[in-house]
């Protein structure tokens, strides 16, 4: 459980994250998005307690990070931005040490190990000295020691960046394997992460928080929602066709894409349109490669609220 | 007192970790020696006391432990683990001073290490055995006071030159502040409670009247209190600076 409450950070003049507030229970996933430099990782360093908040505060579990700050971090497994660790030392030693720390002795503390070890697959390196191992690696050893003592709540700050694919799944899968009985929140810059993780999107631009939902209502909320997107055999005709298209009632715009030749009919707020237009391909016998009934696009959602003006402005010069 | 221990060991093992402790042993027990015998006069004073090995601890120091602590804070504000080690449920003041005591353990193994040099001068005559116990006490008061002055500066910059050369530089002014040559310059226009502060400030002031085996509580307090108000300076240097 995190609490979040008009939490604001400066730095000099500079207003690096805003008076936000958000709540995060057990057996949720919130993904933390936004552009580099929105205030994400400002974020996530206030509510681990590394950095003082200007005003505003945080709780862990019911502790303060400002005024109880050893409980509510007892409470915190966290992965900082990058990973980093001890490079000296061996990931053996290095979980050894965070154990250590955490107040995990004997049993416990072997336990504890070897549980993060197979959790985050690195048994093959566990001997080796963190500087000599790869990023991916490198990064598995940032996740161990963040689980290492089961934490209530897990703070990952883009725990899958400079991972290839499979890494990405590996963590991706791990994530939904621990996450029903813990609060986890990931930032991330990876949109289609946050739909396949994410129970609830949190995005932060600037330092404000500009939407939060579930990553499905986010998507909603795209002006794809509900537009029909249709590609051509034959892409000659494509600007009869999207005049054609425009002749439907329901339909408030089409737009030809220019580099996949993609046509997109926009519906009027809160139409269908698909039954139409489907009735005008199969009654005027075109010729379509592919149809295609959107759900929205959360990069378009993601872009509309996190740089508003150039957004605008690419959507009025298309028209 | 746990997480102290915890900090400290994985710091002072972490100095065993590479060659560099070890090259840095053999450097200043050579170079001690060599100071004692040679610019010391050791033999040709023909007096069984370290007077001449002790009184070059200052400007060992001065040289060789910005070396040691310049690591303690740069590398962990360098390498970004500084995030991971204050995020971590330890307060502050254990993770300054595990480092503190780390760095400092390191220094008095490197000054009990010149024992043959005592072992030698009871070979040869008959010394005061307490005032080389005087003096070794006070040189590794002294060091801890060098080590808290490098920590806190370490915890400026992200970079381990900077670190030591700045260390070094306060260093030496400290050690120069309470040198006759020094004192000189201010004595005449300056008034005398002034110069008498310049002085007070002066480690070698201190020093040497702990060196000689004179035991005045006020120079063991002025090096404890030193290293106190400079472990502090670090931690508010810390706190301020995390987010550089």
């Amino acid at each position: 459980m995190i609490e979040v409450r008009n939490l604001t950070r400066k730095f000099g003049d500079f207003t690096a994250v805003n008076n936000i507030s958000f709540t995060a229970p057990k057996g949720e996933v919130l993904g933390f998005l936004g552009p580099n430099g929105a205030g994400k990782s400002t974020t996530m360093k206030m509510i681990t307690g590394f950095l003082q908040p200007t005003a505003g505060d945080a709780s862990v579990c019911g502790f303060s990070i400002s005024s109880n700050s050893i409980a509510a971090k007892k409470k915190i497994g966290y992965l900082p931005e990058g990973a980093p660790a001890y490079s000296d030392m061996t990931p053996k030693q290095f979980l050894g040490f965070i154990a250590d720390i955490r107040n995990l002795g004997g049993n416990q503390k072997r336990e504890a190990i070897s549980a993060a070890i197979a959790r985050t697959n690195i048994n093959s390196v566990i001997n080796q000295p963190i500087e000599t191992l790869s990023k991916g690696y490198k990064r598995r050893v940032g996740l161990a020691q963040a689980i290492l003592h089961n934490p209530e709540v897990l703070i990952l700050d883009e725990p899958t960046d400079g991972l290839d694919p499979n890494q990405k799944h590996e963590v991706r899968k791990l994530i939904q394997e621990i996450a029903s009985e813990k609060t986890i929140i990931v930032s991330t810059h990876i949109l289609e992460e946050v739909s396949a993780i994410c129970h609830r999107a949190v995005i932060i631009a600037n330092g404000n928080i500009v939407a939060d939902g579930s990553p499905h209502e986010l998507e909603g909320r795209s002006r794809f929602a509900g537009a029909v997107t249709i590609t051509m055999t034959n892409t000659s005709e494509n600007s009869d066709i999207a005049n054609e298209l425009k002749a439907i009632n329901k339909v408030d715009q089409v737009e030809i894409d220019p580099i996949t030749s993609r046509i997109t009919a926009f519906p009027a707020v809160g139409e269908n349109i698909f039954p139409q237009v489907w009735s005008l391909v199969q009654l005027k016998e075109w010729q379509i490669k592919e149809i295609h009934h959107e759900r929205g696009r959360f990069d378009d959602i993601f872009r509309s609220v996190t740089c508003e003006k150039e957004y605008s402005q690419e959507q009025g010069g298309e028209l | 007192m746990k997480n102290t221990y915890f900090i400290f060991s994985r710091e002072f093992s972490g100095y065993f970790k590479t060659p560099v402790a070890y090259i840095f042993l053999i450097i200043y027990l050579l170079l001690i020696g060599f100071f004692t015998f040679y610019f010391g006069d050791f033999f040709t004073r023909e007096q069984a006391d370290l007077q001449p090995f002790f009184q070059f601890h200052p400007w060992m120091y001065i040289f060789l432990i910005p070396a040691i602590s310049m690591r303690l804070w740069s590398e962990e504000r360098k390498s970004g683990t500084i995030e991971l080690l204050l995020t971590l449920p330890i307060t502050m003041w254990q993770a300054v001073l595990g480092k503190f005591l780390a760095a400092w353990a390191f220094t008095t193994i490197a000054t009990i290490l010149t024992f043959p040099i005592w072992i030698t001068v009871n070979y040869l005559g008959n010394p005061d055995n307490g005032v080389i116990l005087t003096a070794y006490i006070g040189s590794i008061l002294m060091a801890g006071s060098f080590i808290a002055i490098g920590s806190c500066i370490s915890a400026i910059t992200k970079n381990q030159v900077i670190a030591f050369v700045v260390s070094l530089s306060v260093s030496l002014i400290l050690v120069l502040a309470g040198f006759p040559m020094v004192q000189n310059l201010f004595i005449g226009w300056m008034p005398s409670f002034i110069v008498d502060a310049i002085s007070y400030t002066g480690f070698l002031t201190h020093y040497q009247s702990i060196s000689k085996g004179v035991i005045d509580l006020r120079d063991p307090l002025f090096f404890i209190s030193t290293t106190a108000a400079w472990l502090f300076a670090n931690t508010i240097v810390i706190d301020s600076r995390k987010a550089v």
